[in-house]
């Protein structure tokens, strides 16, 4: 549900990033976000269609990459990916604990026509 | 041509909520930010803290709420300085909705801020809101899943209060699985405490709210 407001700062920040770099329209907008943030990417798009009307960023093509959650095995020093269920090492089953790199939300790069 | 951004989407509330945090830590002021889905006794815990700490320390209660002010009546009669925040559908409380609501507040030096953030176990963890620390109230009815199906709402928080334990003989709770993915979610470096309780009986109350008078 918060992801209306999310979208009117990735059409502002992705607007005035186009317009410093002298960029006509922008055409693709690439936003990283980790695994485990809880922002829908189709419902971003639907607010997207209707928030750029009128700005560089009308018509756009939004493009997400996932970075995934990754965790830490205390007892065999695995670094692993968590599995879809559940915080377990795949190596040894021990229950591993998160590391903090799935935090992100960030727009990477646009790519403008110039 | 590509355009480097490398800027994170959350940085606009980030900003303010640094500012907030820096406001309290000025003041001396402590902010709790209670967090949990609907009915798991929020409200409930607020009040008894407030009983708790009446005469000892000033305590001013921000209620968030998509609409009514209910929870902020209670705690009126109560005696308790507390403002209301109608996010009117909005899912979470933000940094600039503190920020507006401290400056009408104006908490004294040294007070505690308890923030009622609105009951949902997903959007609040995505908005920081410049506070000290952030309470996780689960409650025995919800079950023991909710750490493996909430995760980023989990690896937020820094204390976890699992409440209605009066309750615990009626229902298949398993309790060990809930400690684990709790502690799983914390990172290593932290010790996340699990306070287990019943605002109803008392049970378990003690030691929670010593806790709670040191933050």
């Amino acid at each position: 549900m918060h992801e209306y407001s999310i979208t009117k700062q990735i059409v502002k920040m992705a607007d005035a990033e186009a317009q410093t770099a002298g960029g006509k329209r922008i055409l693709e907008i690439r936003i990283a976000a980790g695994e485990l943030s809880t922002y829908v990417d189709e419902s971003i798009q639907m607010y997207f269609d209707i928030i750029s009307a009128g700005t560089l960023a009308q018509g756009a093509k939004l493009v997400f990459r996932r970075i995934p959650a990754e965790f830490f095995c205390g007892q065999c020093g695995e670094n692993f990916i968590k599995p879809k269920s559940g915080f377990e090492c795949p190596k040894c089953g021990n229950v591993g604990s998160r590391t903090e790199n799935e935090a992100g939300f960030y727009i990477e790069s646009l790519e403008v026509e110039d | 041509m590509e355009v480097r951004v490398m800027k994170g989407i959350m940085d606009a509330n980030g900003e303010i909520a640094a500012q907030n945090r820096e406001h309290f830590a000025e003041r001396n002021i402590s902010v709790v930010n209670v967090l949990a889905s609907p009915g798991a006794g929020k409200t409930t815990l607020i009040m008894a803290i407030c009983e708790h700490l009446r005469g000892k320390r000033k305590v001013y209660v921000v209620e968030g709420d998509i609409s009514s002010s209910i929870d902020a009546e209670k705690l009126d009669k109560m005696g308790v300085s507390v403002i209301q925040i109608n996010t009117g559908g909005g899912c979470h409380l933000d940094a600039n909705m503190l920020r507006e609501a401290i400056s009408v507040l104006s908490p004294e030096e040294g007070s505690l801020i308890l923030i009622e953030n609105v009951g949902n176990l997903v959007c609040p963890a995505a908005f920081d809101l410049g506070d000290s620390f952030r309470l996780l109230v689960a409650s025995v009815p919800e079950g023991n899943d909710k750490p493996y199906k909430y995760v980023s709402m989990f690896s937020y928080a820094d204390a976890v209060v699992l409440s209605k334990m009066d309750l615990l003989p009626y229902i298949d709770f398993d309790m060990a699985n809930f400690e684990t993915g709790v502690h799983a979610l914390a990172p290593a470096a932290r010790n996340i405490p699990i306070y287990k309780l019943s605002c109803k009986t008392g049970e378990g109350m003690k030691s929670f709210l010593e806790w709670i008078e040191e933050a």
